[in-house]
């Protein structure tokens, strides 16, 4: 059977790994490598780097970091931020990461999406979608350049008809980041998480708001999601990734021992 | 020991060699017959579509090399794949099927996932015999899978994992031997696996 993934995701900001608190006050967490390796090793299923400066900045992400993590460690990563065409994606790829993960990118050229898919296979092309409730009306809509607060923008598109439309141009996963519980810890938005499963025919990795183990039971269980994403819970030793994994297998999900 | 890694101009090339530095090795990455018909060892990665690994292999002329080679080599997901006979994957503008190598007699269909989602991604189990390949590594062991064609069952299936339908996750065939799955990017197992392909041929 195939096993339900921990995703740990590690922000990266100038060289360092970094958590904010809704994509804002970023406090330094440690070392790429060092987490990278640590991760690795207590049974992460795989990794998430982003590069959460880089595509507000208008730059690419710093590449000489992937080949590093390829170095030391032996379990699949991806790597977003600021990856813009083929070429940044060929050149990360080469340098060992297994997947690459575009957000505001595909929002400014959706035929990126393709391109993509074309050259290297849907199963590396990730799509990251920053999605955002609006607590007047209720309706769940798209976000862009969340890296930067003063650049942030709502687009034009609701989540649901994003998820169709990336999904319809090559996406071969999708990451939700739900916006209004990252870094709350209070769980993952569930009933936005169900809407999504429902019309989401590739891989769907919950994001934003992980602050207990039951919260990845959720996910997986109520939800049906492929993989779930968290940072903070780990970096600040919350949950322990052999402990959380071991709690999921009693319960019944399939998790890779 | 001489390991080489076929260069077919797919990209992630360095996946697969850090896995083999991890081992001590210092691989070698060319697509010059020459160069790789001195290893010992040849490692033959793919990523991507069927049809672009063949245009690699035909462009850079690798065909009859690999064909006539008798050096134990190990393809890695697509890089088995295309050691069978054709694949259903192809490029979005043409029908039918992409010719392949035609070393070993199977075909590669779209995975039947019976309303699983595709791509398979990630780490599932693989039911094993006692091949060399697997040796140490316990039955029904976790590798990371990341693929949506995937090759039928054969007399040269060595190992079978489950996703929708049954299908070959290793085989072997004289001294060639593959995997579905990523080594390279499967944990301890993974490693276990490509020492045992370093070791025990």
């Amino acid at each position: 059977m195939l096993a339900k993934r921990i995703i740990p995701c590690l922000d990266v900001r100038d060289g360092v790994v970094v958590k904010g608190v809704q994509f804002r006050n970023h406090t330094v967490m440690g070392s790429i490598t060092d987490l990278a390796k640590r991760y690795a090793d207590e049974g992460a299923d795989e990794l998430v780097f982003y590069d959460i400066t880089a595509s507000a900045d208008g730059r690419r992400v710093d590449k000489s970091w992937v080949a590093k993590v390829a170095e030391v460690i032996n379990i699949p990563f991806a790597v977003a931020g600021g990856i813009r065409s083929v070429e940044d994606a060929h050149a990360i790829l080469a340098n060992g990461a297994d997947k690459i993960s575009i957000n505001s990118p595909a929002l400014e050229d959706p035929t990126l999406i393709t391109r993509l898919a074309d050259k290297f296979g849907v199963s590396c092309v990730v799509i990251g979608i920053d999605t955002y409730k609006d607590p007047a009306t209720g309706e769940y809509l798209v976000k862009q350049y969340t890296g930067d607060p003063d650049r942030t923008v709502t687009t034009r598109w609701k989540t649901l008809d994003w998820v169709a439309e990336v999904q319809k141009r090559g996406a071969g996963e999708i990451t939700l980041n739900m916006m209004n519980q990252d870094g709350m810890r209070q769980g993952y938005d569930l009933e936005q998480l169900k809407l999504v499963r429902a019309i989401c025919k590739v891989p769907l990795i919950a994001s934003g708001g992980a602050g207990a183990m039951e919260h990845f039971l959720e996910a997986f269980r109520d939800c049906d999601c492929d993989g779930a994403l968290a940072a903070s819970v780990f970096h600040k030793g919350t949950i322990h990734i052999p402990d959380l994994k071991k709690y999921l297998k009693e319960q019944g999900v399939v998790i890779r021992d | 020991m001489k390991v080489s890694i076929i260069d077919t101009g797919s990209a992630n090339l360095n996946s697969v060699r850090q896995a083999l530095k991890r081992l001590g090795c210092d691989p070698v990455v060319s697509f010059d017959p020459q160069e790789l018909a001195s290893s010992d060892r040849l490692i033959f990665p793919g990523v991507g579509a069927a049809e672009a690994v063949m245009r690699g292999i035909e462009k850079r002329k690798l065909r009859d090399f690999i064909l006539g080679t008798k050096i134990p080599l190990l393809g890695i997901c697509l890089g088995m794949q295309v050691l069978g006979l054709d694949s259903e994957e192809t490029d979005l503008e043409n029908s039918g099927v992409t010719k392949t190598l035609g070393i070993v007699p199977g075909h590669v269909l779209k995975l039947d996932a019976r309303g699983g989602r595709l791509p398979h991604m990630g780490w599932n189990t693989v039911k094993h015999g006692d091949h060399p390949l697997f040796q140490g590594i316990r039955d029904e062991a976790y590798f990371y899978f990341d693929h949506s064609y995937a090759m039928q069952l054969g007399a040269y299936t060595i190992g079978e994992t489950s996703y929708g339908c049954a299908f070959t996750s290793a085989l072997a065939q004289g001294s060639f031997m593959g995997v579905q799955f990523h080594p390279e990017k499967s944990g301890a197992e993974g490693a276990r696996l490509l020492q045992n392909f370093l070791d025990n041929f």
